[in-house]
This record gives structure tokens, sequence and C-alpha cells, in this order.
């Protein structure tokens, strides 16, 4: 039933060659989710989440020192490597360091004929930042209408704006059926369908997970219930992991991933300034944790998703060498201990050492299980 | 070997430590004197907190947490208190080195570490606004906290909506530190901390101009001690007169031709902050008779500079010399957010190849035989795009030697091999000890 998620997972380089065949359009890989998707799908472009392979590399030592995080190396790996050959332009809003410097080096070392750094200010919690990247967004909406020699109308910007807004509706709806006693759908099919609408066009995306959501309360339940599990940190498709997690009597029913519910988890407000209403979604969203700031406004957001989730347990990821997720890690395991929610937490590198993490997870679920019984 | 050139001490040796010692001195006594404290980064726009009063002190947590670093023990005593509170080893060095001051709860200069009435900070980095974030979960999150996000692209690509949002989250920031302080906000002690820090900035550049005479009137260990006033408290005028007197006695190096080093035959540059506890690899570097002449590091962390009339890289013209007269807060909080936006040690922020271009001119108007670069674990900002500047030095024809290291963290500098690396490195430069 969610088998096509998984299959353009796989195949996101052969979905996106042939939706170019088929539409004759532009397709423009992305860096970060504060991309505002809503202006390419206004200028009918199609924006794609540039990701890793989970394979090892030898080509980004040249270009990266390797005290930056295994995912930017991972990404700036795959273009070095040609398999994005197919874009037409890349793009990045501003987030962490590291991720940046795949777009430089990218923009340096790989021909393409458009790219672009959108500024996305970094103080969201500042009155400033509103006005701010609505000039900004303007500014990007220019970009875009010289390079594709196409005037975006406030119709085009309405379009994208529902585009958007109807698969994070949609994609919410998936999610609250994973609030059930016994959720009809898994943490790895929860993932796959997330980060297949970061890759494909979210116009298929919506009509595919439109059918699912039909058929979905049909499927039949496990009928033993498992360890109710969050998971959340840095970026994160390692749906190896999921499955080995899942494979232990548990299922993960929530996330606060930027491959998850912090992608969609906002949707945009339209009004009469639709620029300033792109905006004001991305200034107002659950915050990546280099924006998180003065004050920690992920963490309650975080603690909400767990009670209303009813989990029983996090397991805290971080990507090695992620700075942004590292600086929040103590605070977030402190909170939802104060909640009674213990977590585990584990490092990723570009593959993770199934077979120890493993070992690690059954202690952390034989604890959560002893819990139970008490 | 004999030598080549003379040399002598600086003069004003003594006058740049007293200064630093009353920096520390005067932040921890703030309080006996009726004074405020705030801390925030170096990059911090210290002008702004100027205008409170006179009795405001800052302290700029690189520069301290540098100071941790040179006390090898101090510093893995605050290291192994931070790991021990959960936070992860790899993050910035700096940061641990000033949280674990903070959990030691021993400030580096003597007695208790001295908790800041207020934080005003810069977001640069990932870490920058993080940094103090989690200082208050450590101190105290009844400490009020300021950051202003400095993040709007390269100083090229500047446009009126990019500065209007510095320029705002500053006015906002005068408008909080009269709400958390409780004292009136005076703007002219606002223009006169930006003069100040114009004129500290452009004059450290002329000093750094200086080091292109060969011999090279300063060598980068020396400057270490030096250019740090500017990333204490740029905009006092203590730091500003400090620098004119500086200026002078280079000058006077120059022209009675007194060298930093006296067998100076090869001149190279470095790269991002040094591992602070092993400074000793630039005395090594003397055996061979290779002077450090600086770096962008040392030149644009906190000196301005601008292309000058014949092509080449000189002080930028402050404000006062270009006839600008400030007149009211705005035009204060303009100038100065358009001054600092244009710091040659930001711009790679953006693109690796801006630093290229600017590492570039420095080996040709310095007349460097080659680069050292530090790839420097504890800093992700200033190794930032480091690996691609290495490939546009070598591009340009200028050997570069890598080593790798952390400015704070001795755990991860391995001396017995950088000291082998210098020495290959010296060798296929054809110098000999």
């Amino acid at each position: 039933m969610m088998e096509k998620f998984k299959e353009w997972y796989e195949k996101r380089h052969e979905y996106a060659k042939e939706w170019k065949s088929k539409t004759g359009g532009k397709v423009v890989g992305y860096f970060c989710t504060y991309v505002p998707e809503e202006i390419l799908y206004a200028a009918g472009v199609l924006p794609v989440r540039i990701l890793g392979s989970h394979e090892p590399q030898d080509v980004t030592e040249p270009h990266i020192f390797g005290m930056y995080c295994p995912f930017c190396r991972d990404c700036l790996a795959q273009g070095l490597k040609g398999k994005y050959d197919y874009l037409d332009g890349i793009m990045i809003a501003q987030s962490c360091l590291h991720i940046r410097q795949t777009f430089t080096s990218w923009k340096l070392h790989i021909p393409i004929d458009f790219s672009y750094y959108l500024p996305m200010p970094n103080n969201v919690q500042s009155k400033r930042a509103l006005p701010y990247l609505t000039g900004e967004l303007k500014a990007f909406k220019e970009a875009l209408e010289k390079w594709t020699g196409k005037a975006i109308s406030d119709e085009d910007m309405k379009t994208g704006i529902e585009i958007m807004n109807q698969s994070r509706k949609l994609t919410r709806e998936l999610y609250e059926l994973r609030k059930q006693p016994n959720p009809p759908l898994t943490g790895l099919e929860a993932m796959y369908a997330v980060v297949a609408s970061q890759i494909v066009d979210k116009k298929d995306y919506n009509e595919t997970l439109h059918g699912v959501l039909e058929k979905l309360p049909q499927r039949p339940a496990e009928k033993d219930s498992k360890v109710r599990l969050m998971i959340l940190g840095s970026e994160d498709d390692d749906t190896e992991f999921l499955q080995m997690v899942e494979s232990l009597g548990a299922i993960f029913v929530v996330d606060d991933h930027c491959t998850g519910s912090r992608y969609f988890w906002n949707e945009v407000t339209p009004n009469q300034n639709p620029l300033e209403a792109i905006a004001a979604r991305y200034v107002e969203r659950v915050p990546c944790p280099s924006k998180d700031w003065p004050e920690r406004t992920r963490i309650e957001h975080i603690k909400k998703l767990a009670q209303d989730w009813e989990v029983q347990g996090a397991i805290v990821i971080q990507q090695k060498f992620c700075d942004p997720h590292e600086l929040d890690i103590p605070a977030t395991i402190e909170s939802l201990k104060q909640i009674g929610i213990p977590a585990q937490f584990l490092e990723f590198d570009v593959t993770v050492p199934v077979g120890q993490f493993k070992t690690r997870v059954e202690a952390f679920l034989e604890m959560l299980k002893e819990e139970d019984l008490y | 070997m004999g030598d080549k050139y003379k040399t002598e001490s600086l003069k004003c040796w003594d006058k740049a430590k007293e200064i630093r010692l009353n920096y520390y001195k005067n932040f921890a006594e703030a309080h006996e004197k009726g004074g405020l404290r705030w801390a925030g980064g170096a990059w911090s726009f210290d002008a702004i907190p100027a205008g409170l009063g006179d009795d405001v002190y800052p302290l700029t947590g690189e520069p301290y947490a540098a100071s941790i670093a040179w006390n090898k023990d101090f510093a893995l005593k605050c290291h192994e208190a931070v790991e021990k509170a959960g936070y992860a080893r790899d993050l910035c060095s700096y940061m641990r080195n000033y949280w674990g001051s903070i959990l030691l709860n021993k400030y580096a200069f003597g007695g208790d570490f001295p908790k800041p009435d207020f934080i005003w900070q810069d977001h640069i980095c990932c870490s920058h606004a993080k940094w103090y974030q989690v200082a208050r979960d450590l101190e105290g999150k009844d400490i009020p906290m300021y950051c202003i996000d400095v993040s709007i692209g390269p100083f090229e690509e500047l446009t009126d909506n990019k500065l209007d949002y510095v320029v705002g989250q500053m006015h906002d920031g005068i408008e909080w530190l009269e709400a958390v302080t409780g004292r009136k906000y005076d703007d002219e002690k606002l223009i006169r901390a930006v003069y100040d820090h114009c004129r500290s900035e452009s004059v450290w550049a002329e000093v750094c101009a200086l080091n292109k005479t060969i011999p090279a009137p300063l060598d980068e260990k020396t400057m270490y001690s030096l250019y740090v006033h500017g990333t204490l408290n740029k905009s006092s005028k203590v730091v500003a007169d400090f620098y004119e007197e500086l200026l002078d006695e280079v000058k006077d190096r120059v022209k009675r031709g007194i060298a930093a080093v006296a067998n100076e035959r090869c001149r190279v540059m470095s790269d991002t902050q040094p591992p602070w506890a092993f400074l000793n690899v630039f005395r090594y570097l003397e055996k061979y008779g290779c002077v450090s002449v600086g770096s962008l590091y040392t030149f644009g962390l906190i000196g301005m500079w601008d292309i000058k009339e014949d092509g080449s890289w000189g002080p930028r013209k402050t404000p006062q010399e270009e006839g600008i007269e400030i007149k009211d807060r705005d035009q204060a909080l303009r100038i100065l957010a358009s001054w600092e936006l244009n710091k040659p040690e930001w711009q790679h922020f953006y693109a690796p190849q801006l630093k290229s271009e600017m590492m570039i001119r420095i080996a040709k108007e310095w007349k460097l035989n080659g680069v050292l670069l530090h790839y420097n674990r504890g800093c992700e900002g200033l190794s930032l795009g480091i690996a691609e500047n290495r490939l546009a030095l070598k591009e340009a024809g200028f050997p570069v030697m890598i080593f790798e290291g952390n400015m704070g963290d001795e755990r991860e500098f391995d001396e017995t091999q950088t000291m082998t690396r210098i020495d290959a490195f010296m060798e296929s430069l054809g110098l000999e000890k």
C-alpha cells in the first residue's frame, strides 16, 4: 500500500529524469528544508532535496575538512560522482555551516546553470525576521523569473502555496493515524513517505497519499502492542536503522526530524501578500536548532509531540559533528526526562553500526518494558 | 647561522600586557565599583553597550577561552567538566573552555567565575548564539540574553533590506539594554565608541600592512598578543590609542630595519586560530629562518581593509578620515553595521573563493614563500571552506602545508607530527636549520 513511497525514495534519480523528460521542466536540487518550495512550484520548477547515499566515499576529502558532518559530505559526494547530473540548478536556504559547504563546493566544482543562496534569517525570534525574509523572498522570486524567463503571477503563487499546504495537510493526517494504540503504519513507512515528498512532484505525492489515507484505516492492525518510540535529532533518512529498531518489538510513532515532522508541520496561512505569507510560515515553523535561540522553543514542541503520541521512550540521534543538535541534546534529554520519557542517545555516521546499535536499543527497550511491569 | 638583521623587543609589550590584564580585572571587579558586566563574543558590537556608561565591562568569550587553552591543565579540567555534563567533545573548543570555567566556578584570572549581568552576543556561526544559550543553562536562566544575527551574506551583496535587518536588531537591542539594566542610553557615548571602533580596526590593519616589509617588523606569534586587544574591546579608546602607539613603534622599526626574526629568509602565513598551547610551532619555524608574517586571521579578524589606488591592500579609511560626522543613533548604527559586515574574516562564511582571493593577495603582497594551513578542529566557523582554500592556493602556485589540530583542546594536536611535517615542508622549500 505504501510501497510507492519506498520506490520513489530508492529510485529518486530515475523519477526526476523521467519527470524532466515528461514535462520539459527544470529541476532544482535544494539543501535544506528552509527552502521555500512554494515559489519553485509557482515557477513550475521541481524542487528535489539532495540527500546522501549512506555509502562510504572517498571523493570529498579535498573539498570538505573531515570535521564537518557526514551528511554534508555524503551529499557533496553524490554531486561529485554525477548522481545529480540532471539538475538545472541548486539552492540553499541558510541554516547550518556544514551543509553550506556542500552548496559552496558544489557551485565551485560541478557545472550548474543556476545557483541561489537564500540568506534565511537565523534570528527568527526577532520581529525583524519577517520583513527581512519577505524582502529576500522577493529577490529570490525575481532571480527565478530571470532564470526561467517566465513571470510568476499571484495566481501562480497561490497555486504553489496550495500544492505545499495540501501536502502538509495530508502528511499531518498520516501522522494522526500513528496516534492509534496499534498504528496502521510503521515509522519506517512514515519516513519513506516524508522523504519521498521531498524528492518527487508534490502533485504526484498528494495524489498517492490521498489514496493511501483512504485505504490505511482498513489495514489489519498488528495484534501485539509494541513499545511506542519517538525519534528525534539531526537529518536522518537512515532507513536501515529504523527497520532494525522496529524489528525488535518497537514502533516509531512520531519524530522530530527535518526528514520528518519538522518539514511539514506548519502550513502557510494565505494573505494578500503571498511572499509575506510564505515568509511567516518559515519564520514561525518548528525551528532547526541552529535558529532556535535565544529561547528554546523546539523542546516544548517535542514534549507535546511525545505526550500527544503517547510515547514511552525517545531515541535521540545526532549526525556526528552536527553542532546545532549537539548544542540542544543535553537540554532536550533533560526535558524529556522531566516528563517521564527516558531517552537513548546515538551518534550516526554515513553508515550506522547496526549490530552495535541493536544491542544498545535492545537494552533500552528492555528497560522500557521493565518500567511497564511496575 | 649568522643573523642578517637587527632585532629588538617591542617597547610597548608591557603596556599590551597591562591593558589585557586590566580588562579581565575590570570585569571581575565591576560590581565593586557599581558597574555592570556583560558577556558575549569577540564579534559582538561592543560599541552599543558602551552607550550605557563608562562603567560597563565586557568579557568576550573567544579570547577568554584562548587564555584558558594556553593553560593546558586548566583547559583539560574544563573539557572534562563539560563532557561530564553531557556536551559533545567535538563542539567548539572555545565554547567548551568557557563553559568549563563556569562549571568549575573558576575564573582564569583568579577567583570565582564572575557571572555577567547580561549577555550581548552576535550570531556568526552555528554555535555563537547557542554558546550563550547553554551558558545561561549553566549559570542560571535569569541572565538576560540578546543576540544579533549578522548572517546576511557577503559584503559585496549587501542590500538595504539586509542592512535594515541588522540595524533593526541593533535598535531593538538598545531598547532591550535600557529595559534590562534600568539605565538611560547615551547616544553620545555610542557615537564616540563607533569612532573608536573604526579607528582601532583601521590602525590595526595599518600595523599589519607594515609587515609587507622585508624583514618583517613583527612575527605572528607576537601579533597574537597584540591583535587580541581588538577582540577584547575594539570600541574602547584605550585600545584605539594603544594601536596608534603600536603603529608609531612599528613604523620606527621599519625605518630602522628592525626584524622580528633576525635570520629571516623565508616568509609564510598561517590560517585560523593557532593551537594556543603550542605556539612554539612559530619559534620552531624560526630555526629555519622562517617567519610567519601573519594570516587572514590576524589581519582580518580585527583589521579592516580596503583596496588602495595602486591596487594593493591597505587600511580602510575611518568615517573620521572620510569626513563623516555621526549625528544620531541610526547613523551610528548603520555605519557600525556596514563597517563590520565588511570584515575580511567573515566573507568566507558565504563563499570559500572570497577567502582564497584574499589569501592569494596576501601571499603576493606580503611576498610569501608558502602557507601553513591549520585545519582547526576547534572552530567550525574559521575552518569553513579551508580545504577549498588549500586547492586555490596551490593552483595559484603557493606551496601549502596542512596540519590538523585544535585551538583550544590540546588532546587533538600532535606536536611531534606537526614538527615533522614542518621539517619536511621547510626541506621542500630548500631550507635547512
